[in-house]
């Protein structure tokens, strides 16, 4: 009851807060009703019991991408308050974009089989045993290779499943050559100069 | 187990309770009332704890410099000063900039007040004392703090003024750069307890200060200091507060606001403060625990007076974590004491200074502990055939219980225990 309230008034945040995206011209209010958004995003997320989820949502899209983008307003605008004028065309195909998508999302769902989802759950016991919203441990056994959708043990010795820890390094070490190679990109030009060097230094 | 008021938390206990007139309570409502509860008691620590500092800082930046501060109002040491200034500010008048971006501008203050407070949601003070209690309590706060950069931001970007935006852009350039370093040497205590949540981080330091995990190695010793200095930076504190430098420079993102506004940075900052020094205090001090083992005699007192006035409560269990409260706030406010200690002590560091400190000398030495710290127990393992100095230290990383025999070995022998090592 109390989370079904706190759903609907979660969901109407971000479907009010998305709105207020696309219908607002000023880009830091846009900034301001992303985060409105994004953070209700988050909200949903713990009220669904995905506490690392949640909180990774805040760091990275709240705390992170919203920061990063109102930095790049603050340091490109020409003017005091930076407008954003929509042509007609540009809604249009937006509009096509934005419905597409949702045909598919309202397409994908209703494919899904709703209710298989509980009766197929081969959770190991070690999984099942934490309380509900604590899916830290989980998730780092998943990462080793214990993961709740396939079952750990065959017969008697273990067996565990490919973890995500490979890829996972994989793609933070591409992060990692794509902002070196920002910072590279982007360094202060100085070596033409040698008295400017001294001076910063 | 052992909660607020005795039991497992206010909810449970409001559950239990059987009211002479209604019976006993709905689910909803036990819910709404516990997190009134939280919620009242969280925002009256919120408001009184900037309140104690702003008097403290006062006191303390006066006898720095060899003046007496405060004395008037509320007695001899001026004990209500900070209750005067309030009144001051609720009676400005709320103003703001013809050029600015009014709504924002007016949203702003409170962004920063609600990522501040946030995060005392998570905080415990004493054990089981903790409005909510998640296993990812350490990653949810650290993401909370995180967030009050936004409203500074904005702060500045809506001012229409170009002190406002510089500050602004400085502040949070300072403090977005120094979340890593923080991140990275709160990520230190966390590798040896092997879990984030700040409960079974406070529990598993109990007993004598060397099982605090600031002396479990070298690296959580350093991590400690290190952890210190960018958490400083990060609610931008002096020396690293020439973004907002009041006396030289116009005074940053908050040039144009007055008033219970301009009160509600200060209160975000105050209430920062206590927050980070509280985390610092539960994942390096020994969190509620008096380090030289006052619990273990006190163990006996827990289960003094059962059923006090009313069923489940237990008198004893409720002043043993009172107390531990007591000694948890009283460590934060000693950290808090050197963070303002060192603002009056130390001059300001220039904005390339700032960030030269973060980026060239503190994310190269915390990535260096936390591999150090990582590093620690495997050479430990190899010399000593265990992965603790000490003994009787709590092992390293939580063992799996309950049906963990099904499991066991990890494929990585990670989360296995140091007697089995030591038997490898």
């Amino acid at each position: 009851m109390t989370a079904d309230v706190l759903f609907w008034l979660f969901a109407a945040l971000v479907c009010g807060g998305a709105l207020g995206v696309v219908v607002t011209q000023n880009i830091v209010r846009m900034a301001f009703w992303l985060i409105l958004s994004l953070g209700s995003v988050s909200a949903l997320f713990f009220l669904l019991g995905a506490d690392f989820l949640g909180a990774a949502q805040l760091l990275i899209y709240v705390g992170g991408t919203v920061v990063l983008l109102v930095f790049g307003v603050m340091l490109t605008a020409s003017g005091p308050y930076m407008q954003i004028k929509t042509s007609a065309a540009d809604g249009l195909l937006g509009a096509c974009v934005g419905g597409l998508l949702f045909l598919v999302l309202v397409s994908s769902i209703s494919g899904m089989d709703w209710s298989q989802l509980h009766t197929t759950n081969t959770t190991p016991s070690v999984i099942a045993e934490r309380p509900e919203g604590n899916t830290l441990r989980p998730l780092g056994l998943a990462f080793l290779g214990l993961r709740p959708d396939r079952p750990v043990t065959e017969g008697s010795e273990v067996k565990p499943a490919p973890g995500y820890l490979l890829p996972f390094e994989i793609v933070s070490v591409h992060l990692l050559v794509v902002l070196v190679g920002a910072a590279y990109l982007a360094r202060a030009k100085r070596r033409a100069n040698p008295s400017n060097d001294s001076l910063s230094a | 187990m052992n909660g607020l008021f005795a039991a497992t938390s206010i909810s449970e206990f409001l559950s239990g309770l059987k009211l002479p007139f209604a019976g006993s309570l709905s689910p909803l409502w036990v819910l709404l009332i516990a997190a009134l509860i939280h919620a009242v008691i969280l925002i009256n620590i919120f408001a009184i704890l900037p309140l104690f500092y702003i008097w403290l800082e006062r006191k303390v930046a006066g006898r720095i410099q060899d003046r007496l501060g405060p004395t008037r109002v509320g007695g001899k040491f001026g004990w209500l000063q900070t209750l005067a200034d309030g009144i001051k500010l609720i009676q400005k008048e709320d103003l703001a900039p013809g050029a600015a971006d009014r709504w924002i501008f007016r949203i702003a203050p409170y962004l920063a007040v609600i990522a501040s407070f946030a995060a005392f949601i998570v905080l415990p003070f004493s054990d089981g004392w903790v409005a909510v209690s998640l296993d990812v309590g350490v990653f949810v706060i650290l993401a909370l703090m995180s967030l009050e950069v936004l409203g500074i931001i904005f702060a500045g970007y809506s001012s229409g003024s170009k002190w406002a935006l510089f500050g602004a852009m400085r502040e949070a350039a300072q403090m977005v750069s120094y979340e890593i370093p923080m991140a990275l040497c709160a990520l230190v205590p966390l590798v040896i307890a092997g879990t984030l949540n700040f409960g079974e981080i406070g529990r598993m330091q109990a007993g004598l200060m060397h099982n605090w995990l600031i002396f479990h190695d070298p690296f959580t010793f350093i991590a400690f200091f290190t952890y210190f200095v960018t958490a400083t930076a990060s609610v931008k504190r002096a020396p690293f507060d020439l973004a907002e430098a009041e006396s030289e420079l116009v005074a940053g993102f908050h040039t144009e606001y007055s008033g219970l506004r301009w009160s509600f940075f200060f209160m975000a900052e105050y209430a920062s403060m206590f927050a980070v020094s509280g985390i610092a205090v539960l994942l390096f001090l020994g969190g509620w625990h008096t380090g030289i083992d006052l619990e273990a005699s006190m163990a006996g007192f827990r289960g003094w007076m059962p059923d006090f006035l009313v069923p489940g409560f237990t008198l004893g269990n409720y002043l043993v974590n009172l107390f531990g409260a007591k000694v948890f706030v009283l460590k934060a406010c000693a950290l808090v004491f050197v963070q303002i200690w060192v603002r009056w002590t130390l001059p300001r560091l220039r904005i390339d200074q700032v960030m030269t400190t973060c980026l060239k000398y503190l994310v190269p030495i915390s990535c260096v502990l936390f591999l150090g710290a990582i590093l620690w127990p495997l050479l430990l393992a190899s010399t000593l055939k265990r992965t603790t100095i000490l003994e009787n230290a709590p092992p390293l990383g939580r063992v799996i219980v309950g049906d963990a025999a099904a499991v066991r070995p990890l494929p990585t022998g990670m989360a296995s225990s140091p007697q089995q090592e030591a038997a490898e």
